[in-house]
């Protein structure tokens, strides 16, 4: 598992109140982990804020799955 | 410096998080002496004001659409019934349609236009209306705006002219309160990334302008308006009403790019 996926799912487990075990990589924040959509924009802001990316409007809509995160981050990190 | 808000108690309207302005607000007043309450708009604001305030000793939360007169009757019925009286009153509460916040500001839509001035403008107005009836002794209500009422900010649109309508109110409301001892003013907090914030377009960029541009060369946080908000909740702002004032880091001054601010572009 790469660093970014941990640090997601820590994030996800904290914000949330999940348990770990559930946070897997195609786990879907709304109907997976019980997210409603300002848990979805405050974890937008929670990653943004740990790993210094930028994500836009446009792109935080089509992140639904841990994975969508994980993958997203990896792609537009500095 | 402690004790400045013992024996006073009041409502807190618009808490959302741990990153809201009300935050930063709550926690010195708390700090300070304050027994607050606390007003959110539906189940998905309450499971996250809940913990907050219980953080900061309060159980007393009160679920209210200020939009809904008959709620805000309501709202303050119930606040009635456990307080006969209160001191003070936070008012952090704005919205409009998210996508009508980017773009030109005469695509604002009529029912859009009506339905940001009703939550972010009047409801002030009605709030202060019920909350002066709970202030026999005096007190003192805050509201925050921004920038955006006094000038252009890109995208800030509709929102801007109702803060331009909620500093106006600011002021009639202050001259109708005052003969009752009660205050009524504005803090016109800098950008700070909050969950309302993102609602707004390019919100990064305008961060960063201010952040290089404002004379302090940095942005304002939420521990500044909360120390900000106790002066004017407590009585170190005994002689202020009426005041719109800045928590900016000074960038409301500023007429031009600062000279070591470098040119920088939307990314």
């Amino acid at each position: 598992m790469s660093d970014t996926a941990d640090r997601v799912k820590k994030i996800v487990v904290e914000h949330l109140g999940v348990e770990a075990d559930k946070v897997t990589e195609d786990a879907s924040f709304i109907d997976d982990l019980g997210a409603d959509s300002l848990d979805i924009v405050e974890l937008v802001m929670a990653f943004e804020e740990e790993f210094g990316v930028e994500i836009p409007d446009d792109a935080a809509e089509k992140i639904s799955t841990v994975s969508d995160a994980i993958k997203y981050i990896d792609e537009n990190k500095g | 410096m402690t004790g400045l808000m013992k024996g006073k108690r009041g409502l807190i309207m618009g808490l959302a998080n741990d990153k809201s302005l009300a935050w930063g607000i709550a926690r010195q007043l708390h700090e300070q002496g304050a027994e607050l309450a606390f007003s959110y708009q539906g189940e998905a604001l309450a499971k996250r004001v809940r913990p907050l305030a219980a953080s900061l000793g309060s159980d007393f939360l009160i679920d209210c659409d200020v939009s809904d007169m008959d709620a805000l009757d309501a709202a303050f019925a119930e606040l009635k019934a456990r307080w006969d009286t209160i001191d003070f009153v936070v008012h952090a509460i704005g919205y409009s349609d998210k996508t009508q916040l980017r773009g030109r500001y005469y695509d604002t839509t009529l029912d859009n236009f009506l339905m940001t001035m009703n939550i972010s403008a009047y409801s002030l107005v009605a709030v202060t209306k019920r909350a002066v009836e709970m202030m026999p002794n005096g007190g003192s209500i805050l509201t925050l705006t921004y920038y955006g009422a006094e000038k252009v900010v890109p995208h800030y649109n509709v929102m801007g002219v109702a803060k331009a309508a909620l500093e106006a109110s600011v002021r009639y409301l202050a001259n109708d309160c005052g003969p009752q001892g009660v205050r009524v003013n504005a803090i016109s907090a800098g950008p700070i990334k909050t969950l309302a914030a993102s609602g707004i377009g390019d919100f990064r960029y305008i961060l960063k302008w201010n952040e290089l541009n404002a004379p302090l060369r940095r942005n304002s946080t939420i521990e500044d308006v909360g120390g900000s908000g106790l002066y004017f909740l407590s009585d170190l702002s005994a002689g202020v009403t009426g005041e719109v004032h800045h928590v900016d880091a000074g960038y409301h001054l500023v007429g031009m790019k600062q000279e070591d601010a470098p040119d920088i572009a939307l990314s």
